[in-house]
């Protein structure tokens, strides 16, 4: 029998070799290595579209033998907040949690890192969109990976109908199924002109002033488009310049052909008056559309998604992405970035847009071009241009570019929607704009 | 007799001395009731004294939760235009319910207690749904009611041609509508307490009055009311706290809108700590309600006692 004898150099360089390996292997799967995960997603609120997500958690736990739990967290009454609240007081509870908009920026010290997962991911499947990087990433670190589930674009939702009688605007032909946009002159001009035409109606457009998410996107949307900015990227207050003072002339105008009850309107309010067949647009993901599809078929064949005006300042749509993010405190760490790589594959990215009938949005730039977008119907391609597969759109995010920490407090706090809810109800503009550079200020502490 | 005493006697006796001391202590009765009542008061201690020093503990951190800043939160808050509109909301709506509460449910009581006794019980039962409904529930009803878009009033009042009114939408007509469900829900409970205040007046107190030629009027501001008083305050104390901290009508009817005409310290916490992720902001907004309340309760409960001696 031959003995090995196992010099020094030889031990090194083997030890050496092993923990490369077990550090470069994404997870590697071992007999007692496989462990306990846990998952917070968020509910779907499209029914059934949870299942894409259960099943590729599962088929993943089949094959590296992990014992998964996982929890659907809706977020209607912010029971998902309240959840990573008091997970990030206990620093216990899920491994990973599916966190809003905004979420992985305001708890990044207690998030772990995923560059490694995100380097990959971009290697694979391109880049994801300015939106994504200002949310996902602080101090140099992406803290979480963009969701497909529950990421979401607000463009107009518009009665094909509706607009083509009451305002003569052809909005299948302005943004044709499989075709790139022919929007030159679909301005902020234009929609102003088509709103008051739809309000002469008896149609008008529904888009909310309240404090929830829609309205606060859709404002902010017509922020941008004029380059209005309420603190800029440095963390300046520049609530008193001559584009926020454009832009909040713009929205007066633009709110008075709007429901006058819009200043108490929720997140549901929109979809509502689209189902209802109240108005001929709204700003909306194709939620609103899905439920015509079942509640009201007639209206939902007329339904077309489209893409966001154009202002002096660019074609800007808000982009609400998701992002899957692993807590500091999980105990499972590399199992965890195992599962996010598993959940971000083209393959399970096509599942879970299918399964939510074409409402999810994948972030990276290469898988923009599902099936299901162009084939979903009635009309057919009525989402072909959701997902923004020619990029003509600027993909941006209420009170960007401020410091993420202060937008945040800019976002939540609805201020854009108040201003323009003061100054439409008779404030003065000066005023107005004092007491939004007020709050701003009060965003500034750290 | 004795003369002398054995060695290690004296120990038994003291030993027996402090025995029969603890068995006296353990069989008194205000240490039996600490006893019985240890349980809840672990409970009240776990629940309510360790979650309000943790609340002190966070309104005295930054905004990261990463260092101590005192009293900084709320010097913060009081530069605060939309604070000081807070604090002027919280106590415009728990004064204006609390108040129409009491009213309605003074009136509400007389009627029921002049039912026949026979009848009393199903007329209780009724008039009790409002406060037994879970308010979460109720108050989505009510939002139906007030619904933006689809008002059932707004309906009812078409056949009018009266409206439409902004429930939600206008400031002063939202502001009405949190009072108004506010007002619904809790007057049964001041109903109830007074029901049971004015079956304990004694009868021949009312019959003396008579006698002595009072009016319906005299007989309620002579008789009813001073025997009632102790369980009015301390019903308008309760209530006054339950209401103050209210936070389901607002957060369901209007969330705080429009442009925060309608946020109470509860909603606000709630906004600015959870939804904005400042925590120790939203800690500092909820303890401001502790000194208001407690001035009330001192204020409320001093006169109540001051009554209790003089009786």
């Amino acid at each position: 029998m031959r003995k090995h004898k196992l010099s020094r150099r030889k031990f090194m360089a083997t030890t050496a070799a092993a923990s490369a390996t077990m550090i470069a292997a994404p997870f590697v799967r071992t007999a007692n290595a496989a462990g306990k995960i846990s998952i917070g997603f968020w509910d779907h609120w499209v029914p059934g579209a949870n299942i894409a997500t259960k099943t590729v958690v599962e088929e993943w736990a089949a094959k590296e033998k992990v014992e998964v739990q996982i929890d659907y967290i809706p977020s209607a009454g912010s029971k998902n907040l309240i959840t990573i609240a008091a997970e990030a007081q206990a620093k216990a509870g899920h491994d990973i949690f599916a966190h809003p908009t905004w979420s992985p920026q305001g708890y990044a010290e207690l998030l772990e890192p995923v560059d490694d997962v995100m380097t990959d991911l971009i290697k694979e499947h391109g880049k994801v969109n300015a939106t994504v990087e200002y949310l996902g990433r602080a101090n140099g670190h992406w803290l979480a990976v963009p969701a497909t589930v529950g990421s979401q674009i607000k463009g107009p939702c518009s009665r094909i109908d509706l607009m083509k009688s009451l305002a003569g605007i052809d909005v299948q032909a302005m943004y044709p199924a499989g075709s790139p946009p022919k929007a030159d002159a679909w301005t902020l001009d234009a929609f102003l002109k088509a709103a008051e035409a739809c309000h002469k109606g008896g149609k008008p457009f529904g888009i909310g002033l309240g404090g929830t998410s829609d309205s606060v996107d859709s404002v902010g949307m017509f922020f941008h488009a004029f380059g209005a900015m309420l603190v800029n990227e440095k963390g300046e207050l520049t609530v008193k310049s001559d584009k926020v003072r454009q832009a909040m002339e713009y929205l007066k105008k633009l709110a008075a052909f709007l429901p006058p009850d819009a200043p108490a309107w929720d997140d549901a309010s929109n979809n509502k008056w689209l189902v209802a067949g109240n108005g001929s647009m709204i700003l909306n993901p194709p939620s609103a559309w899905a439920v015509a599809k079942r509640d009201a078929p007639k209206v939902a064949e007329q339904c077309w998604t489209h893409g966001s005006p154009a202002g002096p300042n660019g074609r800007y749509a808000p982009f609400l992405p998701y992002f899957w993010a692993i807590w500091g405190f999980s105990k499972n760490k590399p199992a965890a970035k195992s599962l996010l790589r598993a959940l971000s594959t083209r393959a399970a990215a096509e599942k879970m847009v299918a399964a939510s009938a074409g409402y999810d949005l994948p972030s990276f730039e290469k898988l923009t071009d599902f099936k299901t977008w162009a084939e979903e119907s009635p009309p057919k391609g009525t989402l072909f241009h959701y997902p923004n597969p020619f990029n003509h759109q600027i993909l941006s995010v209420s009170a960007a570019p401020a410091p993420p920490k202060i937008a945040f407090q800019i976002y939540t706090q609805a201020v854009q929607t108040k201003m323009v809810v003061r100054f439409m109800q008779g404030e003065p503009l000066e005023k107005t704009l004092a007491w939004a550079e007020q709050e701003c200020e009060g965003f500034l502490r750290t | 007799m004795v003369d002398a005493v054995l060695p290690g006697q004296g120990q038994v006796a003291a030993k027996a001395v402090r025995r029969s001391s603890l068995r006296k202590t353990m069989q008194r009765k205000s240490t039996i009731a600490f006893f019985m009542t240890l349980p809840l008061i672990l409970l009240v201690a776990l629940l309510v004294v360790y979650p309000a020093l943790y609340a002190v503990h966070l309104a005295t951190l930054n905004k990261g939760m990463t260092k101590f800043i005192g009293f900084g939160n709320f010097q913060f808050l009081f530069r605060r235009e939309t604070f000081w509109m807070v604090v002027q909301q919280s106590c415009i709506f728990a004064l204006t319910a609390v108040f129409f509460k009491a009213i309605i449910g003074f009136v509400v009581a007389h009627f029921v207690h002049n039912i026949p006794a026979k009848g009393q019980r199903k007329w209780r039962g009724m008039l009790l749904v409002p406060w037994v409904i879970p308010p979460a529930m109720s108050t989505l009803c009510w939002l139906w009611l007030f619904d933006p878009s689809y008002s059932a009033f707004n309906w009812v009042l078409g056949l009018f041609d009266v409206g439409p009114i902004h429930w939600t939408g206008d400031a002063y007509w939202a502001r009405f509508s949190v009072i108004l469900v506010n007002i619904w829900i809790g007057s049964p409970f001041f109903m109830i307490m007074y029901l049971a205040a004015l079956k304990s007046v004694p009868e021949q107190l009312y019959e003396a009055a008579a006698i002595d030629g009072a009016n319906w009027w005299q007989r309620i501001w002579y008789v009813t009311l001073p025997m009632m008083r102790n369980i009015i305050a301390i019903t308008a104390l309760f209530s006054l706290i339950v209401t103050f901290a209210n936070f389901d009508i607002v957060q369901i009817l209007t969330a705080g809108g429009p442009i925060d005409k309608t946020h109470v310290f509860a909603t606000w916490a709630f906004r600015v700590g959870i939804q904005s992720i400042d925590i120790p902001q939203g800690a500092a907004v909820s303890l401001f309600m502790v000194p208001i309340l407690a001035i009330a309760a001192i204020f409320i409960l001093r006169d109540i006692s001051k009554r209790g001696s003089e009786v």
